[in-house]
């Protein structure tokens, strides 16, 4: 997990499991996001980095369909998952979601238990025959949360009494109880200590495995650390897309080597 | 000279005290107001707050001492001889003060002069019937003693007065002029003035609790008094109530206490789900321009006067259950005698309390983080789930909190029960029966013309003293439930 392994990490497969083109956001006359054309491949971890203000989280949201909770928010163009046109009037972003899982800047947990937090996602779209079936979800979400051995003997206990490190990997298992493909994170680790992030970016890695992973955050350390691809943006625009090795090392476009290297941003 | 002129001449030598200490302040600075302290508007008030408080707070007090001062003097005076059998001092204090008051009257309508009301002896003239043409009656006994009495009352009162106004405005101009003295560039008139803002502010959060503690011990004593003259086993332990005049009363609290209850639960019932549904589309559904329209007309209801839902009560809703569940009512079902009844009171009453309970729920619903709905909607949950699930949960304790503050407005509620409900007191489970409140029988208790001191109307106290345990329990409970659970979801 250090940076002068950048180079030897390689994307391990080219299946494209999210394609989006031309899509434009508005939110009321502010064009947020512009002509954005991306391919993201499945079993990689995917980082969108840029300034602030520069549309990373507003694309992300865009992905399952977030933006529609927002009243003034408009997208333009097509963003395919496997193939089918999320935006189609005929997909129910309820079901949506529930594929493409998401987690949030500020670890949010829900004002329940540990166990009804993770057992919240499977209970709503019927995952579980019966109780014992439930149980097994939860112990195997929150194992791949990297949280079950910290929280086995305290299930009944409220989330939100979890140290924010341990929030945040609760908040990450209870995304993946759902058994989602793609894996949204906005800044999962910037109300984070280094040692939570640390063990955070940890699980990252891991569950590259199972699904596609797409990250947007602030740190390009943090880009460098986690993603096999990174995408750079900048005012609304994707200026610079490809593997992470590439856009730290080798960036082609000017905007691109200005941030990396700390003159604009 | 009157009080309030005395006011308005040291309220005019603040405004000037402003305006001298404004332009001194200036002066000392050499007329560029930065190298003040402070900016010169402080330096105005700091000599304005010197002028008035110190004379109008000496005003005040000497207000409330001079008449108890004079009162005890004379009374001192007054020999024991003149206080008739069965009559008390104070009667006759009071003879002194009515006379004092009618030789006042007298003089300033120019029917007697003053050197005539300080020297007239009773026994050599016919005071009273010059009082007469002044238009002032006096008491039967009047006793030369007394007429001494008034005259050394009236001179006292003025010679009080006269000093009075000599101190209150020498104290104003010597604060001005204390505070002129001490105005000067350094002089740090802002700290001055931020610690009389303060203490303004503390005199009025004083006077709010004051009353209250003023209001709850009145209520102890009268209800303790009325617990002498009526057996406290019998008000809470008495199934009847049926007050009589006369005496023989049976003041049982129970029928009270179970039409308040009963009215109560009904009124809730009405508001709860409702108030509560209508926050929730409110706050999670509604369009902003829907919520801009509905959410004030909503509270419009908040603010019409109970009396006006007391008459839509009586003049339609129990007309209106009438006719359904009357003798002769299409349900035919015969419940209902007549158009007040718990029914119609609690029915109104839910409806005054939805935008209560509809209000404070929205604020709370709105207060439950956007990153709880964000969470969920992430997770695939529609948007009735999240409500349910999440945000319910979150808001619950703010949500019991709301319920329970609108069941101690029920409770305490008088109009709606005065014209809606009846006001027959009686313990019955049909709900279409006539009963009454607490409030209710306070109300006809104070209003009868019994002798003040009898159990039937002190019984009022009581049962006001029922009713504050009542709601200040509930109101409690509700700030214990809210403070208990408020900051799960930080």
């Amino acid at each position: 997990m250090n940076d002068m392994r950048l180079l030897e990490r390689d994307v391990d497969t080219n299946d494209i499991k999210i394609a989006a083109r031309d899509v434009q956001v508005y939110y009321g006359d502010t064009h947020a996001i512009k002509d954005v054309n991306v391919d993201i491949a499945d079993n990689t971890v995917t980082a969108f980095i840029g300034p602030s203000g520069c549309g990373k989280t507003t694309f992300l949201r865009c992905m399952n369909r977030m933006n529609d909770t927002i009243d003034i928010a408009r997208v333009e163009g097509v963003i395919k998952i496997d193939d089918e046109d999320i935006y189609d009037k005929n997909v129910d972003p309820v079901q949506l979601r529930a594929k493409v899982g998401m987690v949030f800047q500020k670890p949010n947990p829900f004002p329940k238990s540990i166990y009804d937090n993770v057992a919240y996602g499977p209970k709503i779209h019927g995952l579980a025959k019966n109780k014992a079936e439930l149980d097994d979800i939860v112990e195997n979400a929150l194992r791949r949360g990297a949280i079950w051995d910290e929280v086995k003997d305290r299930l009944q206990e409220p989330g939100t009494g979890l140290s924010g490190g341990q929030q945040q990997r609760l908040c990450i298992a209870r995304a993946v109880a759902t058994e989602p493909e793609v894996l949204l994170m906005d800044e999962p680790c910037s109300a984070l200590d280094p040692i939570a992030t640390a063990q955070i970016e940890e699980l990252i890695d891991e569950l590259r495995q199972n699904y596609s992973v797409v990250i947007v955050t602030h740190s390009m350390q943090q880009a460098a650390r986690v993603s096999q691809k990174t995408a750079f943006f900048h005012l609304g625009n994707l200026v610079e897309y490809g593997s992470t090795g590439d856009i730290f090392t080798n960036p082609q476009d000017p905007r691109t080597e200005s941030y990396i290297t700390g003159r604009i941003g | 000279m009157p009080v309030f002129w005395i006011f308005v001449i040291i309220t005019g030598l603040a405004a000037a005290g402003y305006v001298l200490g404004r332009g001194r302040a200036l002066a000392s600075a050499g007329g560029d107001q930065r190298n003040l302290h402070s900016l010169p508007s402080y330096y105005g008030s700091n000599a304005a707050i010197f002028t008035f408080v110190p004379a109008f707070l000496i005003l005040l007090i000497w207000l409330v001492l001079q008449p108890i001062f004079i009162s005890l003097t004379v009374q001192a005076n007054i020999p024991d001889s003149v206080v008739p059998e069965g009559s008390t001092i104070g009667l006759v204090m009071s003879d002194v003060r009515r006379l004092a008051d009618g030789l006042d009257t007298a003089v300033s309508q120019g029917v007697i002069t003053d050197d005539y009301a300080r020297s007239v002896r009773v026994d050599l003239t016919d005071i009273r019937a010059r009082l007469g043409e002044a238009g002032v009656a006096l008491g039967s006994n009047l006793t030369s003693e007394i007429m001494i009495a008034a005259q050394r009352f009236r001179s006292m009162t003025n010679t009080g007065n006269l000093i009075k106004t000599i101190v209150v405005l020498l104290i104003a101009l010597g604060g001005l002029g204390y505070a002129l003295s001490r105005t000067q560039k350094d002089f740090r008139a802002r700290n001055t003035v931020e610690a009389t803002v303060r203490v303004l502010l503390i005199v009025a959060a004083s006077i709010a609790i004051l009353t209250t503690i003023g209001i709850v011990l009145s209520l102890i004593f009268n209800t303790i008094e009325f617990f002498f003259l009526y057996p406290i086993g019998d008000f809470f332990g008495s199934l009847t109530w049926s007050p009589s005049f006369g005496g023989g009363s049976d003041l049982g609290v129970w029928p009270l206490l179970w039409g308040t209850l009963y009215i109560s639960v009904i009124a809730l019932l009405v508001a709860v789900p409702i108030g509560l549904f209508s926050a929730i589309y409110l706050s999670e559904y509604a369009s902003p321009a829907v919520r801009s329209v509905a959410k004030p007309m909503l509270e419009v209801l908040a603010g019409i006067p109970t009396i006006v839902y007391g008459l839509f009560a009586l003049l339609t809703v129990g007309p209106m259950l009438v006719d359904a569940f009357g003798d002769d009512g299409y349900l035919g079902l015969g419940w209902m005698q007549g158009g007040t009844a718990v029914m119609t009171a609690g029915l109104v009453m839910g409806i005054m309390l939805i935008p209560f309970v509809s209000s404070l729920s929205d604020d709370i619903i709105n207060a439950v983080p956007q990153a709880m709905r964000d969470g969920s909607l992430g997770l695939g949950a529609t948007h009735s789930e999240t409500v349910r699930q999440v945000i319910l949960p979150a808001a619950l304790p703010g949500i019991v909190g709301a319920v329970l503050l609108a069941a101690s407005r029920a409770i305490g509620e008088t109009m709606i029960v005065v014209l809606g409900a009846g006001a027959a007191a009686r313990i019955s489970a049909n709900p279409f029966d006539a009963m009454t409140t607490i409030t209710a029988k306070i109300v006809s208790q104070l209003t009868g013309d019994a002798d003040f001191a009898s159990p039937e109307v002190l019984v009022a106290f009581a049962l006001g003293m029922t009713l504050f345990v009542i709601t200040l329990g509930l109101n409690v409970f509700a700030l214990y439930i809210v403070r208990k659970y408020r900051e799960q979801y930080e």
